[in-house]
C-alpha cells in the first residue's frame, strides 16, 4: 500500500516530468547526428562492426521507433495521465469554489486592498456600488452575512484550466499518432503516362498494398520558369472504381488528391525515351493515344497514317520540340516541328489530321492513408488554445464586504482583490477599479 | 535604390545604433539613451523598405514570392522581428538600456546575412515544394519565437551582468536610462519572452508539421531540422516546469535563455551546416 503510494507520487510528480524531457531532448540527438534507416552494412562500414553490432542492440539506426524512445514516449504519457488526474479536482475545486465563503480575515490580508466609508446607509450603498461594478465590466454575487453584505466578482475562472489544455493536447496528439500507425498506411507507385494501378508499395517494406479501386494517370507534366528551375509539376488524375470513372482531379505538389481516405501526393517523376502522341482525323473524331518509341516507325491503319519521332529540341532537361513524320495512305511522307505537349494539325489530300506529341513521364505518388490525422490537427489546436489560455489569462477575483458604519447612515467598505498569474497586471486594473468605485478618494 | 543596398545601410545604422547603446552603458551618458534608441527605429525602418523592396522586386521578376524562402531572407527577418520585439518591449516596459542587449543579436544576423559567403542573396523563383500558404506561416511563427528567445537571451546576459557586476549599491533606486532595469524586473521580462517565445515556437512546428503533410503526407518524420526545434521546445518546457517544482528563477532561469537560444541557433544554422538533413534552407 505503501509502496503503490509512492509510486502514485513519484508518477504525479513534475520531477519525472522534468527528468523524461531531459532524458527525452538529449537522446533525441543521437538519431540528428547518426543517420538513420541504412542498412546494417552501412553502419558496419562506417562506424566498424562492433559499435555497428551495438547500435542494432539498441535499435539506434531507427531509434525514433525504438522500444526504449517509444517507452520514454509512455512514461510522459503516464506521467501527464497521473499527474492531471491527481491535480484536475483541486483546479476544478478553484474554478467552482463559493467565494462568498471567504472569511473576512481573508479578505483582509489579500495584496490588493483599500478601505473607505461611503456616506449612505447599507442598502443604498450595495445598490450603487453593483451598479458601478457593472459599468466597469464586473458581475457580482452577493451574500448578507450577520448585518454585512459581501459582493463578489470574478473573471477567468476557467483559465486555469489551460495548463490541462495543453497537457491534453499532447495526449490527444499522441492517440492520433497511434491510431495513424495502426489504421493507416505510407507507401509509393510510379504510373506511366496513360496506366492505371490498383496497387501502391509500402515505404520501407515495399509490399504491395491494395487500394480497393484504380487510379491513372493521364498526363504528366513541368512547368519551367524562364531560368530553367522547374516551377510546378503537375499530374491528372482519374480514379476508377468497378470499371467506372468517378473523379478526376489535377494535382500539384502541395495540393493532393484524396479518395476515401487516401491521399495522393505528387513527389517526383520519372522521363522515358518514349513518346505519347494523339492523334485524331479531323476535330470531331475521338483521339487514338500511342507510345511511340523514339526514332521508330508506327502504324495506325484505320486512320491510314504512319508516323514517327525522328529528331527533337531540348535545352537540358527541358524538351521543347519534337520533330514527327508523317506518311498517309498513298502520299508523300512529310515532316513537321511541333512544340512539346502542344496541340498542331496536319493536312494531306484534303484530310485534317489533330495531333499532339510530348515526351512520356510517369509520375511519382507518395500514398498515405492517415486515419489520425485530424486527431492530431485537433491536439495542436487545443495545445495552442490552451497555452494562449494558462499564459495570457488569469484568474481574478474581487470582493466588497459593506458593513454599517458606527456612525448612522454610512457604510463602511472593504475592497480586496486577487489574481493568480500577472500580479503586476492585476494591482494595476485593480487601483482603476477602486478608482471608479471611490471617486472622492483624496 | 535596391533593396541590397538598402539592406546594406541597415547593417550600419544597426552598428551605429549598438555602438551608441554601449556608449550610454559605459559613460553613463543618459542623454545620448534617446539617440540610440532613434537610431534603432531609423535601421528598422530602412529594413522594413529593403525587405518590401525585396519583396516587390521579386514581382518585377515575374516569380513574385514574400522574402520568407531561403536562409538569407529569413535572416534578414529573424534580425527584424528582433528589433521589433525590442522596440515593443522597450515602448511597454520601459526596458532602458535593454537595446544594449538585444540589438547586438539583430546587428550580427544582418551582418552575417550581408557578408557570409556561404548563403546566396539571390532573389530566386520557389521550387514546387516552396509554393505553400503554410510554409509562409512557418517562417513567421518560427522566427517571431526565435527573436522572442533571442531577446530572453539578450536580458539573461543582463540578469548576469546586474547580479555579477556588484555595482548595484551605487545604482539601487538610479532609474537613469543607462542604468540596467532591477533584477527582479529583468527576470519577470525573461519569463514573459519565455512564455512569449514558446507559443510562437509551437505554432512554428505546428504550422510546419501541417505543410509537411499537405506536402508529402507525413506530418512528422524526425529529420534533424524537426528533431533540433522539438528539442529547443522541450529545453522551454523544462525550464517553464522547473521554475514550478524547483522555483528555478533569476541566475537559473537566466542561464536557461541563454541555453535556450544556443538550442535555437543550433537548430537554425547548426543543422544546416553541421548535421545532414532534408530541410532546403541553408543548402545553397
Ligand atoms: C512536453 C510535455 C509538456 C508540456 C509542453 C507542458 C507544458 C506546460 C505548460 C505550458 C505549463 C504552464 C506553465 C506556466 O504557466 O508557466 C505547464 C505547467 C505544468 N505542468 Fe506541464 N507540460 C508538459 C509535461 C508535463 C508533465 C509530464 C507533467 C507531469 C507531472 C507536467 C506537469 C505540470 C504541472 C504540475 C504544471 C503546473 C500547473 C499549475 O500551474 O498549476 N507537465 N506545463
Amino acid at each position: 500500500m505503501k509502496n503503490s503510494n509512492q509510486l502514485w507520487e513519484l508518477f504525479a510528480s513534475v520531477r519525472l516530468a522534468v527528468f523524461t524531457l531531459c532524458t527525452l531532448s538529449l537522446t533525441s540527438i543521437i538519431g540528428t547526428v547518426i543517420p538513420q534507416k541504412e542498412e546494417l552494412p552501412w553502419y558496419v562500414d562506417k562506424y566498424g562492426p562492433a559499435i555497428a553490432q551495438f547500435f542494432q542492440v539498441l535499435d539506434i539506426p531507427n531509434m525514433y521507433n525504438s522500444w526504449w524512445f517509444l517507452g520514454l514516449l509512455g512514461l510522459l504519457c503516464a506521467n501527464l495521465i497521473i499527474c492531471s488526474i491527481d491535480r484536475f479536482p483541486t483546479a476544478w475545486r478553484l474554478v467552482k469554489a463559493d467565494q462568498l465563503a471567504v472569511s473576512p480575515d481573508r479578505l483582509q490580508s489579500m495584496p490588493n486592498r483599500e478601505d473607505w466609508t461611503h456616506p449612505s446607509p447599507l442598502a443604498e450603498t450595495v445598490e450603487t456600488l453593483q451598479s458601478s461594478l457593472a459599468k466597469a465590466g464586473w458581475r457580482p454575487t452577493s451574500r448578507k452575512v450577520d448585518e454585512a453584505v459581501l459582493l463578489f466578482a470574478g473573471k477567468g475562472a476557467w483559465s486555469r484550466l489551460g495548463v490541462y489544455m495543453v497537457h491534453t493536447s499532447i495526449l490527444v496528439i499522441f492517440a492520433g499518432a497511434i491510431l495513424g500507425n495502426f489504421l493507416g498506411f505510407k507507401g509509393n507507385v510510379m504510373i506511366p503516362e496513360t496506366e492505371s494501378t490498383g496497387k501502391i508499395f509500402a515505404a520501407g517494406s515495399s509490399e504491395p498494398i491494395e487500394l480497393g479501386f484504380e487510379v491513372r494517370c493521364d498526363s504528366f507534366a513541368i512547368d519551367y520558369y524562364e531560368n530553367g528551375m522547374p516551377k510546378e509539376y503537375r499530374s491528372i488524375l482519374t480514379v476508377s472504381e468497378n470499371g467506372k470513372e468517378v473523379l478526376q482531379e489535377e494535382i500539384e505538389v502541395n495540393r493532393p488528391l484524396t479518395y476515401r481516405g487516401i491521399t495522393f501526393y505528387q513527389s517526383n517523376y520519372q522521363a522515358y525515351q518514349n513518346f505519347i502522341i494523339k492523334i485524331a482525323a479531323g476535330p470531331d473524331q475521338t483521339p487514338q493515344f500511342f507510345k511511340a518509341p523514339y526514332q521508330q516507325e508506327m502504324a495506325w491503319p484505320e486512320g491510314k497514317l504512319r508516323f514517327g519521332i525522328i529528331n527533337v529540341e531540348a535545352q537540358g532537361n527541358r524538351l521543347d520540340r519534337i520533330k514527327i513524320w508523317l506518311k498517309a495512305e498513298g502520299q508523300e511522307p512529310s515532316t513537321m516541328w511541333v512544340e512539346n505537349g502542344k496541340e498542331a494539325s496536319f493536312s494531306s489530300s484534303g484530310k485534317t489530321y489533330q495531333l499532339v506529341a510530348k515526351q512520356m513521364y510517369a509520375t511519382g505518388l507518395q500514398v498515405a492513408k492517415d486515419p489520425g490525422v485530424w486527431l492530431v490537427y485537433l491536439g495542436c489546436l487545443l495545445m495552442l488554445v490552451g497555452l494562449y489560455v494558462s499564459f495570457f489569462l488569469s484568474h481574478r477575483r474581487i470582493w466588497l464586504l459593506l458593513r454599517p458604519a458606527k456612525k448612522n447612515n454610512e457604510t463602511s467598505i472593504v475592497l480586496a482583490g486577487a489574481a493568480n498569474k500577472n500580479k503586476i497586471g492585476f494591482a494595476r486594473s485593480f487601483s482603476r477599479l477602486v478608482e471608479q468605485l471611490h471617486p472622492n478618494r483624496k | 535604390m535596391t533593396s541590397s543596398q538598402l539592406l546594406g545601410i541597415t547593417t550600419l545604422a544597426y552598428l551605429f545604433a549598438t555602438l551608441l547603446f554601449v556608449f550610454v552603458f559605459v559613460f553613463k551618458a543618459n542623454r545620448l539613451y534617446l539617440f540610440a534608441v532613434a537610431g534603432t527605429v531609423l535601421a528598422f525602418v530602412i529594413q522594413t523598405a529593403g525587405i518590401g523592396l525585396r519583396w516587390t522586386e521579386s514581382y518585377e521578376m515575374g516569380f513574385g514570392h514574400a522574402p520568407l524562402t531561403n536562409m538569407y531572407e529569413s535572416v534578414v527577418f529573424f534580425s527584424w522581428t528582433i528589433t521589433l520585439l525590442y522596440l515593443g518591449m522597450e515602448w511597454k516596459f520601459r526596458t532602458r538600456i535593454l537595446g544594449l542587449f538585444a540589438l547586438p543579436f539583430a546587428l550580427l544576423a544582418m551582418a552575417y546575412a550581408s557578408f557570409s559567403t556561404n548563403i546566396s542573396k539571390e532573389i530566386a523563383p520557389l521550387v514546387p515544394a516552396l509554393q505553400s500558404n503554410w510554409l509562409i506561416a512557418h517562417v513567421i511563427t518560427c522566427f517571431v519565437g526565435y527573436a522572442a528567445f533571442a531577446v530572453a537571451a539578450g536580458l539573461g546576459v543582463m540578469y548576469l551582468l546586474k547580479k555579477g557586476g556588484g555595482n548595484s549599491a551605487r545604482e539601487a533606486g538610479n532609474s537613469q536610462p543607462g542604468n540596467l532595469l532591477p533584477a527582479a524586473d529583468i527576470e519577470d521580462l525573461i519569463h514573459k519572452s519565455m512564455l512569449f517565445g514558446f507559443i510562437w515556437l509551437s505554432a512554428g512546428i505546428i504550422t510546419g508539421a501541417v505543410w509537411a503533410n499537405s506536402a508529402w503526407g507525413t506530418y512528422w518524420s524526425w529529420d534533424p531540422k524537426e528533431t533540433w526545434s522539438l528539442i529547443t521546445w522541450f529545453v522551454y518546457a523544462i525550464t517553464l516546469h522547473a521554475r514550478y517544482t524547483r522555483g528555478w528563477a533569476g541566475k537559473r532561469l537566466a542561464w536557461m535563455a541563454i541555453l535556450g537560444f544556443l538550442a535555437v541557433i543550433f537548430t537554425y544554422y547548426g543543422v544546416n551546416f553541421l548535421l545532414s538533413g532534408l530541410h532546403s534552407y541553408g543548402s545553397n
